[in-house]
């Protein structure tokens, strides 16, 4: 039976595409809008959708107001909602899942600072096979230009000095600081793990 | 012989020169103390953290993580693979347990590791040190070595989220966990009730949103207070830096006046087995914690 003649509200690709492409999103029909993970997000007043909302705009069909949405970008991985979640759904990687769906298909949120920094933060790490902080603290400083980030790096001084003095920040990362032996080899394990999972999901490198 | 042999995994921050580099010392000093040999995994590379999800999809975070229990497994072999950092624990209990799940992405992550010539094949244990401490060597194997005792401090057990979400340390609940407070007791120290002890400091969006995570922070510290601690302490490298690093800026914008020493459990205890504040890596403090100095003096 083709879905075509359907009325829009009762088509259910979108729910399909949720738990084909999106990470656990086969759990995302096993919600029943009780809202606890609503009540449990402590970013929770700041997000346009709930995490319930969200999984019943998914069933609803709701593909570019679910993908557009700021919500998943707040989660700062608290794992409260799946701790608390009856229905056990794996609600902080099913937000995790859509962030990044919605990422790689270019509908989140532009300039939403959560996206740009995990962005930022996968590609830091990539470099060298570990996190290089100071190059990820000045690259986010000035990501809205050198203006901005001298500003930013102003207010941010004594921060950055107290660390220094306590030895927990070392200027000199910003030539290359900390990196694996076998670079070459991690490179080409996440080129091909991003070349299986795009394959598998129909997107392209 | 060590006591107990352990295939460590320090994870990025812990690292020489980085936020967390004073945790790797006092981790390193308690160990020594208890016996326990960390021998680090050769040429291990980063979790993937949690904020990696938006760029790194699943299979690329999973294959990053099962890259260093492919090395633990090949040059240590039979060892539990150790975390110190929450994070770092989190990414790799997930992913082994999303490699036992499924056999498909467990063969496609291996198709990857297959890039560098490397597999996994299930066979070790991912565990925070907490564990360690706490099922083998057992809190009375912990007090033991005590030496000097952290009587008179009051420490405010704060636990964070991911040593205690979604895994947890077995037998402990999620919304009031006991096991920093018995650390704390076991030393000597009084642990005060304390009710942001599972509140999330922000992470990793501290950077992103920081006015969002400030409040979360304002509110760690703003109770420790309220609960007459002298200083918090935490078994997370994120939570210990958010949370000592940006009392000075909530002062800034808020008028508030915070000067509240935030300590790793294993400061607390390398200070109690005897060691210099050195060795418990008190240097590494922003906020100092003068009366551990001067216990550690003694």
């Amino acid at each position: 039976m083709t879905t075509a003649n359907q009325p829009a509200a009762y088509r259910n690709d979108f729910l399909k595409e949720v738990e084909a492409n999106v990470e656990e999103g086969h759990m995302v029909k096993m919600c029943m809008q009780c809202g606890v993970c609503a009540g449990s997000c402590p970013l929770g007043s700041h997000w346009e959708h709930s995490p319930q909302k969200i999984f019943m705009m998914i069933r609803a069909g709701k593909r570019e107001e679910v993908l557009t949405s700021d919500a998943m970008w707040m989660c700062t991985s608290c794992y409260n909602c799946i701790a608390r979640c009856p229905r056990k759904l794996p609600i902080t990687h099913i937000m995790h899942g859509l962030a990044n769906y919605a990422h790689r298909l270019g509908l989140a949120p532009k300039g939403q600072p959560t996206r740009d920094f995990a962005v930022m933060f996968w590609n830091n790490l990539t470099k060298t096979g570990r996190v290089n902080e100071l190059k990820l603290t000045l690259g986010h400083y000035f990501k809205d230009g050198i203006g901005a980030g001298i500003k930013k790096g102003l207010e941010m001084k004594g921060v950055g000095l107290g660390l220094l003095k306590a030895k927990r920040l070392n200027p000199m990362e910003i030539l290359g600081g900390h990196k694996l032996q076998d670079l070459a080899g991690f490179h080409a394990i996440v080129a091909k793990a991003r070349e299986i999972e795009d394959r598998r999901r129909g997107l392209s490198s | 012989m060590a006591k107990k042999n352990i295939a460590f995994y320090p994870g990025c921050s812990s690292q020489r020169k980085s936020s967390a580099a004073n945790y790797l010392v006092s981790v390193q000093s308690m160990c020594d103390k208890l016996d326990i040999a960390m021998n680090e995994i050769p040429d291990w590379n980063c979790c993937g953290a949690s904020i990696g999800y938006a760029e790194g999809g699943e299979l690329p975070r999973v294959a990053i993580t099962a890259r260093n229990f492919a090395l633990a497994e090949k040059h240590l072999p039979g060892q539990d693979v150790v975390s110190t950092c929450a994070a770092c624990w989190l990414a790799n209990r997930e992913t082994q347990e999303r490699l036992e799940a499924s056999p498909h992405l467990r063969a496609e992550t291996n198709e990857a590791l297959g890039a560098a010539g490397l597999s996994y094949q299930g066979n070790t244990k991912a565990r925070h040190m907490v564990e360690v401490l706490i099922e083998d060597i057992g809190y009375e194997g912990l007090k033991a070595p005590v030496v000097k005792s952290l009587e008179g401090i009051k420490f405010a057990g704060y636990v964070g989220c991911q040593t205690n979400r979604p895994f947890g340390i077995a037998g402990e609940s999620f919304e009031n966990p006991q096991y920093l407070d018995k650390m704390v007791e076991l030393a000597g120290g009084e642990a005060v009730p304390y009710d942001q002890k599972v509140t999330c400091c922000g992470g990793a969006l501290a950077f992103s949103e920081p006015e969002k995570s400030q409040k979360q922070i304002r509110d760690i510290v703003e109770s420790a207070y309220d609960h007459g601690a002298d200083m918090i302490v935490t078994p997370c490298p994120l939570c210990q830096a958010n949370v000592e690093v940006y009392q000075s800026e909530i002062n800034k914008k808020q008028g508030t006046q915070f000067n509240m020493p935030v300590l790793y459990y294993s400061q607390l205890l390398t200070v109690a087995y005897g060691g210099t504040a050195a060795e418990a890596g008190l240097d590494g403090q922003i906020i100092r914690a003068s009366r551990l100095e001067e216990i550690a003096g003694k």
